[in-house]
């Protein structure tokens, strides 16, 4: 997936995170996590956001997540949605359960 | 796993694009949950919605609770693209916005289906149900209740049919030809008759009298808007002891006569007739279902 531009997803309301995904040349991914649960949770956040944009093909991006104590589910979500806006893209790939 | 035919009293809308009651709307003890992608998500925001209700079905676990997503309306060009989302993530029912004629449902299916078949899922598994929000679609109810064997019911939408009808919503007289139109199209394709929401959540005594009403009228069950609203709506549904004792009766009465290979059931030297003994045995079964999920909730 290639990213074009800023993309940014979800709110700071609790139980959400927001999340932004800009594009960078190279460097891999660079993430700046701020989380209301960071010493319980801040690994596994990190290891969702990480492991989602992997799964998009995304090698370099500068993301930044404010998280107010976010599910998994949401954090996917959220950080999917932000890399397609990044990538200007609806070309979504959903996964049949 | 989605069930034709089950318990629907309280259906309560969540909005699509808010993860806390995303996480926490199963706790309530509404009989469906429906995840909202339309009025209640900004133009903005619908992909970013599609987003969350896709994971949320796709990863957690709402233990019996039946789970419905009400879709974009397919000539907006986003109802397509939910659709694409939910039937894959195993949503149980699909909901079918502002439906006017029996076609839409028709196009929503053969979409349903495709989707099904190219993602290996068996087809027919994904549900529907039909919102009916104009007078195009009120005076279409019949044709569209019996368009296909997926509906597990239709619904009045009341705000948008209001409007289309160039009144508001008052005491309840401008949606009776509706709702008695709606729920004799469900009674005639055998399928669930389900009422609009009350939008005013702190009036409670409001709330009820129209709950009561349509329960009066033989209506399944209504979305709501609030879980405050659930636990008043499952008392309305739930049969009184006095009525439950007098349904025993009547199931004995009949039972006997059955046992004794006569045609005619007597209780307390009244006949009773057939339709009696059929809401009796629809009764008993409403309460017993209505126990079985208390139980589950606990």
């Amino acid at each position: 997936m290639k990213l074009v531009q800023k993309g940014m997803a979800g709110t700071m309301e609790s139980s959400d995170i927001m999340v932004t995904v800009e594009p960078k040349e190279d460097g891999g991914i660079s993430l700046d996590l701020t989380s209301s649960v960071m010493q319980q949770f801040g690994r596994q956040i990190e290891a969702v956001i990480r492991e989602t944009l992997a799964n998009l093909g995304v090698e370099n991006a500068a993301v930044t997540a404010v998280d107010k104590g976010a599910l998994d589910c949401t954090v996917k979500a959220r950080t999917n949605c932000a890399a397609y806006r990044a990538a200007a893209s609806e070309d979504y790939k959903w996964e049949a359960k | 796993m989605a069930e034709k035919k089950r318990l629907r009293r309280a259906m309560m809308f969540v909005p699509g694009n808010n993860p806390g009651m995303i996480r926490d709307c199963h706790i309530y003890g509404s009989d469906s949950v429906m995840f909202d992608l339309e009025d209640s998500v900004s133009i903005m925001e619908k992909d970013a919605a599609r987003f969350l209700v896709y994971q949320a079905l796709h990863d957690l676990k709402y233990g019996k609770k039946e789970l419905v997503v009400r879709i974009n309306d397919l000539n907006s060009g986003l109802g397509l693209k939910d659709l694409e989302a939910i039937v894959k993530a195993g949503v149980h029912v699909v909901r079918l916005p502002k439906t006017d004629s029996a076609q839409d449902v028709i196009d929503c299916e053969r979409e349903i289906a495709r989707i099904e078949a190219e993602n290996n899922i068996p087809v027919g598994t994904t549900l529907m149900m039909a919102a009916i929000e104009s007078a195009n679609g009120v005076l279409n109810a019949r044709e569209i209740a019996h368009a296909s064997d997926r509906l597990i019911g239709i619904a009045l939408g009341a705000e948008d049919y209001v409007t289309d009808l160039k009144t508001t919503r008052s005491d309840g007289i401008e949606l009776l030809f509706a709702r008695c139109m709606i729920l004799n199209a469900a009674r005639s394709a055998g399928i669930d008759a389900l009422d609009t929401v009350y939008s005013d959540v702190n009036n409670e005594e409001g709330f009820i009298a129209e709950a009561t009403l349509i329960k009066k009228l033989g209506f399944d069950g209504k979305s709501v808007i609030n879980p405050r609203q659930i636990e008043p709506l499952h008392k309305v549904f739930m049969p009184s002891e006095k009525d439950l004792n007098k349904a025993r009766a009547v199931m004995g009465a009949y039972e006997e006569a059955m046992a004794k290979g006569s045609g005619v059931v007597a209780l307390n030297g009244k006949m009773i007739d057939k339709p009696v003994v059929i809401r009796a045995q629809r009764l008993l079964e409403l309460a017993e279902l209505s126990e079985v999920r208390e139980v589950e909730e606990i």
